[in-house]
């Protein structure tokens, strides 16, 4: 039961993007399609999931005042596990997602689970909690990213749903993530209250 | 559960030192296990943006790649693709630093006598939506078979021949730029007759990998 919970949690009631409003800079920056989102939002997850078991493994050995730097470097090597991993088999994705491939390791979601969570916590329940949370950030970065690229291109993974020349161009550009991103957060947060 | 371990100067040194010790052994072993698929990777890429813009060919563009210096600038890399021994377009590898955000690279196809084949864009970082129309084909279907020495290689706006990107003029002007820069590379190359004879030499590969890896 509890572990469950320690699962679905991550999904909507303490979604990492949409409630606790956590690695907002990879949010924003990489939702421009839905591809880009998805892609972002698994490599974000098996990161978080990966840490979170070894934090939750090695957090009895990891003194208390050298445990932030010890989470980072675990993260860090995860993430840049990823990296190669990605610039390896799924080299177009990793053009696409460039930069925020290695921003992953300042991910405040990742750090923040690490911390709040996987530092107290059994390993069983850290593997949930970083499922959870990452499914939940894979998600709402696939929600947005959608929800952009259908109104600023007219399509969704890629597949044309307007007209070639439909587009309001200011979904695909900065401000457009805000406004989408406002409105969901709006949306996700009355199902919470219901 | 056992207690955790006090934060004494010793543990901590201990913990840290673990802790990063097995963190790079791992990264290490990734490193060695990765290397070459993101080598084989990035030359597919190379080779398939080779493919797009020059006429049917049959050798390795990437074995008999030169480099052609430019002036004031870093120098391009060309790759000549020939079909059996006969020259049938070169790839050369082109570079603007005009574009909105900076660097654009395209690969530009020229056939032996300097006309325009095909275009495409390798690297850029423009803004989606206005910028990145450049990589449409209307856009790069305005250079094809053109030869800039009587195509006027410029955006309408600056007295040219191109037709710009609607409000990505920028860019626009940008790619003109880079294309420009693979012409008169291709056409003040110093080794033209040798490389019509096939006996360019093949250039060190490690040039390549310097110029690829350094910006970011």
């Amino acid at each position: 039961m509890s572990q469950l919970k320690n699962f679905t949690k991550g999904l909507l009631k303490e979604n990492p993007v949409f409630v606790l409003l956590l690695g907002m800079c990879p949010t924003l920056g990489v939702t421009t399609t839905a591809v880009n989102g998805l892609g972002m939002g698994l490599a974000t997850t098996f990161v978080l999931v990966m840490s979170n078991m070894v934090v939750s493994i090695v957090k009895n050995g990891i003194p208390d005042k050298v445990r932030i730097p010890a989470f980072i470097v675990i993260i860090a090597s995860f993430v840049t596990v990823v990296e190669l991993t990605m610039q390896a088999y799924l080299p177009s994705l990793f053009d696409s997602l460039g930069l925020f491939i290695p921003l992953i390791v300042v991910n405040c979601v990742v750090l923040g689970r690490a911390e709040a969570f996987a530092s107290k916590n059994k390993i069983g329940a850290s593997i949930m909690d970083g499922l959870g949370m990452g499914i939940g950030f894979t998600l709402a970065l696939t929600v947005l990213g959608a929800v952009r690229e259908l109104l600023g291109a007219g399509e969704i993974f890629g597949l044309s749903i307007f007209d070639g020349s439909y587009g309001m161009l200011v979904f695909i550009l900065p401000p457009g993530a805000f406004i989408v991103l406002g409105y969901l957060i709006l949306i996700v947060n009355r199902l919470n209250k219901a | 559960m056992g207690s955790k371990k006090e934060s004494t100067f010793i543990n901590m040194v201990i913990a840290l030192f673990i802790v990063t010790g097995i963190a790079s052994t791992t990264l290490g072993f990734v490193y060695e296990f990765t290397k070459e698929p993101i080598a084989l990777a990035k030359l597919n890429k190379k080779l398939d943006a080779i493919k797009a813009v020059v006429p049917t060919f049959d050798n390795n563009p990437d074995s008999v790649k030169f480099e052609i210096p430019v002036e004031g600038g870093d120098p391009v890399m060309a790759y000549p693709a020939k079909l059996g021994d006969k020259l049938v377009g070169t790839a050369i590898e082109s570079y603007t630093m005009k574009g909105f955000s900076g660097l654009i690279k395209i690969m530009v196809g020229l056939k032996p006598d300097g006309t325009i084949n095909n275009i495409s864009v390798l690297e850029h970082k423009e803004t989606p939506g206005l910028g990145t129309h450049m990589k449409d084909d209307w856009f790069s279907g305005q250079f094809i078979d053109k030869n800039p020495a009587s195509f006027k290689v410029k955006v309408k706006k600056d007295g040219g021949d191109v037709d710009a990107i609607t409000a990505a003029t920028i860019s626009s002007r940008a790619y003109c730029d880079a294309l420009t820069r693979a012409y008169n590379a291709f056409m003040n190359q110093p080794k033209k007759e040798e490389m019509l004879l096939d006996t360019t030499p093949a250039t060190d590969s490690t040039i390549v990998a310097s110029t690829e890896g350094g910006v970011k």
